[in-house]
């Protein structure tokens, strides 16, 4: 077993996810199935391999710090479940 | 032959030579749309008022002499892709109602171009999978076997230009999603190299490895929708500052003197023998015609499937984190707190693959698993680029089968993730080290089913595969077969 429903509990917390019991019971098959897949990977030495993060090595893009026009605040707001007064309002966060 | 059937380059001469009107054009493909659609599913949303409207505005257009390749020629586009004022979904329950303020970079440029949009085509939901069979709207239908799926996860793209409802579209190829759906439905379908064309307006999935390309019913239509698409754009900082040929100059019937590798491995890894027996011929075809052929060497190609199911997913699960239920999308109601909230509407917003690979990916990224996971596949990267940088020395372009089997039937891998993962195991390399690559016809199983030739280039190198690609097309018969809908 490489994920245990602990795991999974866990991971689904950080993720922002839940699961039910025979829901969870399935991921965690599946994950384990698919994680054993990736040993794969530890057949190959790479200590001596530089990560490739992007396929084009490019860093830091710069431009001029100009201001542009950008969506006006009612559009940006218009697709969001719920708005008030111009913003976005969500459920209670502190007690 | 109806209009519905032509492509773009052949209506465009009608339309050039006034034998035709856009509006003429686009209704008979709502027409044609109305007739089929029933059956393949290839929509998500039609957007007919405003297609007939675009195509009057183009016809005004080429009226006063201005006509540019794609004016008024109707189109489909991925529902992955922001089309202002029209819904955009990315074949997902938590965007279902998310209607775009703006358009995408690609949207913009064929608006401008005076393209007639029909409308936003299925999709595996967040563009991950290998058959729509993950869209939260059903699937769509391979038009030459109903029962099969049009491939994955741009399939309702190529089933639309396949299934004549459309004359080119629009797709997006995170590991083979324009290939794979483009050889399972008997089109042509190209991802352009990485940084090529600007992502700016593209639903992110995994932002290394994304990229947008066409669908067409020939080489040439591939040509001039890449000649509309391509190019630096500042919004998506990933875009590459190269000036853009014009891409029809590189269709040229001719290959002699080419040197063409076929990679070692490929006869390895478990390819269906008439999906082997097709790509055989179709590469004896290219030797006959003046190509060489020379055998190359990709040695880790094994693991890029691995390598793929561990990066894709962690940049999928950075960049799923956005659908909070907050600034839009579904939310789910009845929820006591912050964080009930944001895990009930992500819970009953996602559907299962996408809840697979952002898990997967939360573990991969996770403490004490980052190194084994997502470093380890980093450095596995490399060696799988450095193939194809050593293959490249030895060779313009590379020749290999797009996917390992013809379309398989629909409900037939849903069960069982892995497999359904192993559909991309000759097209995942391409992405993983920013490569062009294009898919054809090259022949078509026993059943009928079309199986697909993939030719691989070096980075922004697009012109040697449309060559590749247009030689081979106008010395052999494969593109001209339809389904019979």
């Amino acid at each position: 077993m490489k994920i245990t429903k602990q795991e999974v509990d866990h991971v689904a917390l950080l993720a922002r996810l839940k699961f039910g019991e025979t829901e969870k019971e399935r991921f965690t098959t599946q994950l384990n199935t698919i994680l054993e897949y990736m040993d794969k990977l530890k057949e190959l030495d790479t200590t001596q391999v530089e990560p490739t993060f992007h396929a084009l090595a490019r860093t830091n893009v710069l431009r001029e710090d100009q201001v542009l026009s950008s969506n006006p605040q009612d559009l940006s707001l218009s697709n969001a479940p719920d708005v008030d007064r111009g913003f976005f309002r969500v459920p209670k966060i502190i007690e | 032959m109806k209009l519905y059937e032509m492509t773009a380059h052949q209506l465009h001469d009608l339309l050039a030579r006034r034998e035709v009107t856009s509006r003429e054009i686009t209704e008979s493909v709502l027409k044609r749309i109305e007739d089929v659609e029933g059956r393949i599913h290839a929509f998500l949303t039609l957007t007919p008022e405003m297609a007939l409207e675009q195509a009057s505005a183009a016809d005004a257009r080429i009226q006063k002499g201005d006509q540019e390749a794609l004016t008024g020629i109707p189109l489909a586009i991925k529902d992955v892709i922001c089309t202002r004022g029209v819904r955009t979904t990315c074949g997902s329950h938590i965007l279902d109602n998310f209607i775009p303020p703006y358009d995408a970079t690609v949207t913009e440029k064929l608006r401008a171009a005076g393209a007639v949009f029909v409308g936003k085509t299925n999709m595996d939901e967040f563009a991950m999978g290998s058959s729509t069979e993950n869209s939260y709207f059903g699937p769509s239908r391979n038009p030459w076997s109903l029962e099969r799926i049009p491939g994955g996860s741009s399939g309702g793209s190529a089933a639309a230009v396949a299934a004549d409802e459309c004359i080119v579209s629009l797709g997006s190829d995170t590991g083979g999603s324009i290939r794979q759906p483009a050889a399972c439905c008997g089109v042509v379908g190209m991802k352009p190299t990485y940084g090529r064309v600007s992502r700016y307006g593209l639903v992110a999935f995994a932002s290394s490895l994304d990229q947008i390309g066409p669908f067409s019913r020939d080489v040439r239509d591939t040509a001039l929708v890449l000649n509309v698409i391509a190019g630096h754009e500042p919004r998506d900082s990933t875009s590459v500052d190269l000036p853009v040929p014009d891409y029809t100059h590189a269709l040229v019937d001719d290959v002699r003197g080419m040197v063409l590798g076929v990679p070692r491995e490929t006869s390895a890894e478990g390819i269906d023998p008439q999906v082997a027996q097709s790509v055989e011929e179709a590469i004896a075809v290219l030797k006959k015609m003046g190509a060489r052929i020379v055998e190359v060497s990709l040695p880790h190609s094994s693991y890029a499937l691995a390598v793929y199911y561990i990066i894709a997913p962690c940049e999928a699960s950075s960049n799923l984190a956005r659908y909070d239920g907050v600034k839009y999308g579904f939310r789910a109601g009845g929820t006591q707190d912050l964080l009930d909230m944001y895990q009930e509407t992500r819970w009953q917003g996602f559907g299962a693959e996408v809840k697979r690979r952002i898990m997967l990916g939360t573990y991969a990224l996770s403490a004490g698993y980052y190194d084994a996971y997502y470093l380890k596949a980093s450095r596995v990267r490399t060696l799988i680029r450095r193939d194809f940088e050593a293959a490249f020395e030895k060779c313009e372009a590379i020749l290999l089968p797009t996917a390992p089997t013809p379309a398989f039937k629909i409900g037939e891998k849903v069960d069982d993730p892995l497999q359904m993962y192993l559909s991309d195991i000759l097209t995942i390399p391409c992405n993983l080290a920013g490569l062009p690559g294009l898919s054809l016809p090259c022949g078509f199983s026993q059943e009928g089913l079309p199986i697909g030739l993939q030719i691989l280039g070096n980075l922004f190198q697009e012109e040697k595969i449309l060559r590749v690609a247009y030689a081979f097309e106008k010395n052999t018969e494969h593109h001209r077969r339809k389904p019979g809908l």
